[in-house]
């Protein structure tokens, strides 16, 4: 099972083992972590389960589709060049070890 | 529409009306009957399929080829019998049709969008608390459900002053219209037509104000993304689903907190909770209760066989309260975990405006919460009867101060 690693805004950090198929998203959600909302419930319509991704992963994760580039222009906190919406990201295999840091906030 | 797709599938057979007055009143225990009878149940009532558990309503939600709303998401099927309006272009269509009125409507509400009307929203919320502690005793159906929305969604649309009396009337036929040929529907849909006349006059061009809502739809005919006929409908989806809707959310967040006064101070302890409150009052009171699918093929869902064109009733309401898949589902709890409640829908037709009646929401109960000290019921609530939304008539309060 891929585990992935949540950093909080406050350094803090919270590695979540994960089950096949599911998105980063519900991974954290199930594991009740602070921090991800997902207000629509996963289906991109929100902006409340924004990540950044730290820069070594970035490359290494699916291509965003223009509905969540879109929407990524509405973070609560700001956008960056790493930013996703983390119930786009689904997890495979290769993604053991994703390390995802948490805005300051979602809403 | 007969019952034969039901014969011999080992589907239980409910008598449940679950349009019937008496089930309005209280549809608690109706709803654990049809959740316990099985994932699929077939009311004989009114000849149709129903799923009230959480996930059967998430799966029917999230198979749209399977389930589809074209023929309409009330119990008329469209193939079988003329619309009573001409059909929405978003509620009531399919992919690929669909998927390019959505991105249209996506568009001109989304959190970018938000950003821009938030302060707007905010200041309305603190103007209305202002005018409820000068009364100190009011309906909180009349003069804050209802008076919150009213201050600032026709102006968000960008609609006239005039006229705006038939929003909520109009609105109100719009979800009676989703029920059977019951007397709640068939009274609507007789005096319907001012309001219809009303509507299809704001939908124009002209009749919308720059910047709103309504004209930011019809930009996209420029941009080539609509056509000019299509325009004015997708500007009626607003003014159906856009009122009435947030009405009986605000409506049901009051009187949730009213009724829980734990919950109340735990929000005035930290307003942060706040938008949490109303999402947990949506979950909890579901104010769109119901939708239909039609099925465009014989379809297996978890064991039950069902045959093609036949409607698909999703109890909304049920799967937000189902213990399978909530703890403690009949406790509003405004520190809920409520991520996946099908309250707004689920999948490629979940609520195109959830982000605004969560903005309305959680802007409201903020101003409610800093300068309110006590809400307290002081007479007997009345229902409003709706053949989709759940609400409130009337909720007489009294406030104190904080
Ligand atoms: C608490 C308030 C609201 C609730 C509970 C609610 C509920 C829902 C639900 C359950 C659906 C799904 C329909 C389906 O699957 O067939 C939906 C769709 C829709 N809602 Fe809302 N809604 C609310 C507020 C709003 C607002 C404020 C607007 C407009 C500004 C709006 C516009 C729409 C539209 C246009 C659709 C159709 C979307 C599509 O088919 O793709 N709603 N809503
Ligand atoms: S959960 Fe809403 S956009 Fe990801």
């Amino acid at each position: 099972m891929p585990a992935i690693t949540f950093i909080h805004p406050d350094g803090k950090s919270d590695r979540v083992e994960t089950a096949g198929g599911e998105s980063v998203m519900q991974a954290a959600t199930r594991h009740g972590l602070d921090g991800i909302l997902a207000e629509c419930g996963g289906n991109a319509m929100c902006a409340t389960c924004h990540v950044y991704v730290d820069e070594s992963w970035l490359a290494r994760l699916p291509a965003m589709a223009d509905d969540e580039d879109a929407l990524l222009d509405g973070t609560a906190a700001e956008r960056r060049p790493t930013s996703r919406l983390s119930c786009q990201i689904t997890i495979t295999p290769d993604l053991d070890g994703l390390v995802l840091k948490l805005p300051e906030r979602q809403v | 529409m007969t019952a034969s797709g039901a014969a011999g599938s080992g589907v239980p057979h409910l008598d449940v009306d679950p349009f019937d007055m008496s089930f309005f009143a209280d549809p608690y225990p109706a709803h654990e009957l049809l959740r316990e009878a099985g994932p699929v149940v077939y009311l004989d009532k009114w000849n149709v399929y129903g799923v009230a558990r959480y996930a059967e309503v998430h799966a029917v939600l999230n198979d749209p080829a399977t389930f589809c709303s074209s023929r309409g998401v009330g119990l008329s099927d469209f193939k079988k019998e003329a619309p009573w309006r001409p059909p929405s272009l978003i509620l009531e269509a399919d992919p690929p049709a669909h998927t390019r009125t959505r991105a249209v409507l996506s568009k001109v509400l989304s959190p970018t969008v938000m950003k821009q009307v938030r302060d707007r929203f905010a200041e309305a919320a603190e103007a209305r608390v202002d005018a409820l502690l000068q009364m100190r005793s009011f309906d909180a159906i009349a003069d804050l459900a209802e008076a919150y929305p009213l201050s600032i969604f026709p102006d968000a649309l960008g609609l006239k002053p005039e006229g705006r009396e038939h929003l909520i009337p109009y609105a109100s036929v719009v979800f009676n219209a989703f029920g059977p040929p019951n007397q709640l529907r068939q009274q609507a849909i007789e005096r319907s037509a001012p309001h219809q006349a009303y509507v299809a006059e704001q939908c124009q061009r002209e009749n919308l104000a720059p910047g709103g809502f309504g004209a930011c739809i019809h930009a996209q005919v420029d941009e080539g993304a609509i056509t000019a006929t299509e325009a004015p409908l997708l500007v009626r989806s607003l003014l159906s689903a856009g009122l009435d809707t947030t009405v009986n959310g605000i409506g049901a967040a009051v009187y949730c907190l009213a009724r829980f006064p734990d919950q109340w101070q735990r929000l005035r302890d930290d307003l942060t909770l706040a938008r949490g409150a109303f999402e947990e009052a949506v979950r909890f009171e579901s104010p769109v209760q119901t939708f239909f699918r039609t099925t465009t093929r014989e379809v297996e869902l978890s064991g039950a066989r069902i045959g093609e064109g036949e409607k698909v009733l999703m109890f909304l309401a049920a799967a937000n309260r189902d213990p399978r898949r909530w703890d403690a589902p009949d406790r509003y709890d405004i520190t809920r975990r409520t991520s996946g409640h099908v309250g707004f829908g689920s999948g490629i037709h979940m609520c195109v405006g959830q982000l605004v009646a969560r903005l309305e929401g959680e802007v409201m109960l903020t101003a409610l919460a800093r300068r309110i000290g006590r809400i307290e019921i002081t007479g007997e609530p009345k229902r409003r009867f709706n053949n989709t939304l759940r609400g409130l008539d009337s909720l007489p309060v009294t406030i104190t101060p904080a």
